[in-house]
């Protein structure tokens, strides 16, 4: 493994009896992207504030692109680009002139300032709207704005705090894919998110914060491996179809209602086969059938202990195109 | 573009950073109607609402525009530089503050320019003022020198309440800070600003006499009356120079502490 761009140890804070980090340790190899997944109140943006100096930490080190951010937080600076949770853009600018003002203290000559904000402009689908002010854009295009704002200086590491936090689906895949595009030319991308499926869209490594600690970190997948696995669901014309097909089988779950028995499949057609081969045998009907994989919904469930209501109450509304349920594959 | 690509010690450009925060803040006041209209038409409503509302039912000696116009200019300066209040409150709330903060700049860059932008904006809003003034009849008798003082006096009343509005916005909500600029909209009224103290009634006298707007507007006048000022210039700068120091301070301070509200 290459050298970590990011190396965290035994970060803490606390405000009086209050304690918003109880350790949190991670590193993130360069050119990845690394999301900090967790609800409102985890410690997600005061752990981004120490890794962009803005915030001490009681104890812990803290490295960043070969800088201690704790003893040199100017060279760290550097370094660094944070977007934070607000589109930190002036209304009363326009698009050209937020961006060439960043680049004057970014301290590039006008005439750099003017060609830099050009480029960024066009990157980003902005060149229309340059010339008008800023009070007038979308919030996509603040948020566009505001990334373009922070990749003036190339920065090696760019901090994204729920980047895409009241943005509408279209924005978000945009601002999406522009973070692909990033990670996929060698920026290093922290991320923090309080959407499941942003984190498993974009992020290489995952840690899961939960109440100042990180209680689960690993690729998508592998975290999806720590909870039980695929299953496959059936449903049944009738109640005779139903009770057959459960006495012959050995479902992990069962919806005597609905007429639905759920299956854990390692390899679902296989099982969809033998069901279809049981039910033509035994003379009996099933009207419906789904492929349901495991979701990070699942996994943060599984991995905190939260009972739905309270999921309900901590987590913001998803405004993603996808329902915040199960992922189901139709047959 | 490898000369842009950042890397290593940041290099360190004081001026020019500066500079960009006090275009943005120029920007802010001139493109606002809101801006605009408190910079520039609320100083003149007060002048035209004391001189010919109730300047004719005020009895001085001699002309009483000749005795309230430093009151109004004061009230003005110290009002104008109030709004510096809401806009650091502004960059606070909006992340803004973070963003500079994470930038390799001049330290706290963006409040010296909120000053800067501050002393050039209130200056400006002193000359339509001062224009209305002289077509009612306002007859300034200060020579050049008095002028020249007159300014440099100004410039440093808009500093220190500048700064101190800067530490306003610091702590304060954008509503809260808000709400300072009464304190500069009011605090002048029970001073010498517009009526001698010894008009007010006892109780009030003391702490009308004891504020520092008093000195401060008496001096101003002595200036613009080409009368040398007394002792009331030095109890001003005291209190400005006290003022300015604390908030300066005060405002490094919360400056390194504070991460957007």
């Amino acid at each position: 493994m290459p050298t970590p761009v990011i190396e965290v140890s035994g970060l803490t804070k606390s405000y009086g009896s209050h304690h918003v980090l109880k350790g949190v340790s991670f590193e993130v190899p360069p050119g990845q992207i690394f999301a900090m997944l967790g609800p409102n109140g985890a410690g997600k943006t005061t752990t981004i504030s120490i890794l962009t100096t803005l915030l001490r930490p009681d104890s812990g080190t803290v490295r960043v692109a070969d800088t201690d951010v704790l003893a040199e937080p100017k060279q760290t600076r550097g370094s660094i680009s944070l977007t934070g949770q607000f589109a930190s853009v002036d209304a009363f600018q326009t698009g050209r002139e937020n961006l060439a003002m960043m680049c004057r203290l970014a301290h590039l000559s006008r005439r750099q300032a003017v060609q830099r904000s050009a480029e960024l402009l066009d990157q980003f689908g902005l060149t229309d709207a340059a010339n008008r002010r800023v009070a007038q854009y979308s919030g996509g295009m603040r948020r566009r704005l505001d990334l373009a704002i922070s990749l003036i200086a190339k920065p090696p590491v760019v901090f994204l705090d729920e980047p895409t936090t009241g943005l509408d689906p279209r924005s978000r895949v945009q601002l999406w894919s522009v973070v692909r595009d990033l990670a996929a030319e060698g920026t290093t991308i922290v991320l923090t998110t309080q959407y499941l499926d942003e984190a498993d869209q974009l992020a290489d490594r995952i840690a899961v914060l939960d109440d100042g600690a990180i209680v689960a970190e690993g690729t998508t997948a592998e975290l999806k491996s720590r909870i039980s696995g695929q299953h496959v669901e059936f449903t049944f014309d009738d109640a005779r179809s139903f009770e057959l097909a459960r006495s012959l089988t050995t479902p992990s779950s069962e919806n005597a209602e609905l007429f639905m028995l759920s299956l854990a499949a390692p390899a679902p057609m296989r099982e969809i086969q033998s069901m279809l081969a049981l039910a033509t045998e035994n003379g009996f009907a099933v009207s419906d059938v789904s492929i349901v994989k495991p979701t990070l919904d699942d996994v943060f469930l599984a991995l905190t202990e939260q009972s739905p209501l309270e999921l309900v109450t901590a987590w913001a509304p998803s405004p993603a195109l996808a329902p915040p349920d199960r992922r189901r594959s139709p047959i | 573009m490898g000369a842009i690509t950042s890397s290593g010690a940041p290099r360190q450009a004081p001026i020019a950073d500066i500079a960009a925060m006090v275009a943005r803040e120029a920007r802010r006041t001139l493109r606002s109607v809101d801006g605009l209209v408190s910079a520039f038409a609320i100083p003149v409503a007060i002048m035209l609402v004391f001189v010919v509302v109730f300047g004719g039912a005020i009895e001085t000696d001699g002309q009483y525009i000749d005795y309230v116009v430093p009151g109004i200019l004061v009230l003005c300066l110290g009002f104008g530089s109030a709004s510096t209040a809401t806009s650091v409150a502004q960059d606070m709330t909006s992340g803004t503050i973070d963003r500079f903060k994470t930038l390799p700049i001049f330290g706290a860059s963006v409040l010296y320019g909120h000053v800067i932008a501050s002393v050039l904006r209130n200056l400006a809003a002193c000359i339509p003022v001062l224009g209305v003034a002289l077509l009612l009849g306002f007859r300034p008798h200060a020579d050049l020198a008095g002028w020249v003082f007159a300014i440099v006096f100004a410039t440093l009343i808009i500093v220190a309440f500048t700064w101190l509005s800067c530490v306003a916005g610091l702590v304060l909500s954008v509503d809260a800070a808000n709400s300072i600029t009464f304190i500069f909209l009011f605090l002048p009224y029970v001073s010498s600003g517009f009526v001698g103290t010894d008009t007010m009634p006892v109780w009030l006298q003391g702490f009308a006499n004891a504020q520092p707007f008093t000195p401060v507007i008496e001096t101003l006048r002595d200036l613009l009356g080409g009368v040398a000022p007394g002792a009331e210039l030095w109890q001003a700068c005291a209190w400005l120079v006290g003022i300015l120091v604390a908030s300066v301070i005060g405002s490094m301070l919360l400056y390194r502490r504070t991460v957007a509200k």
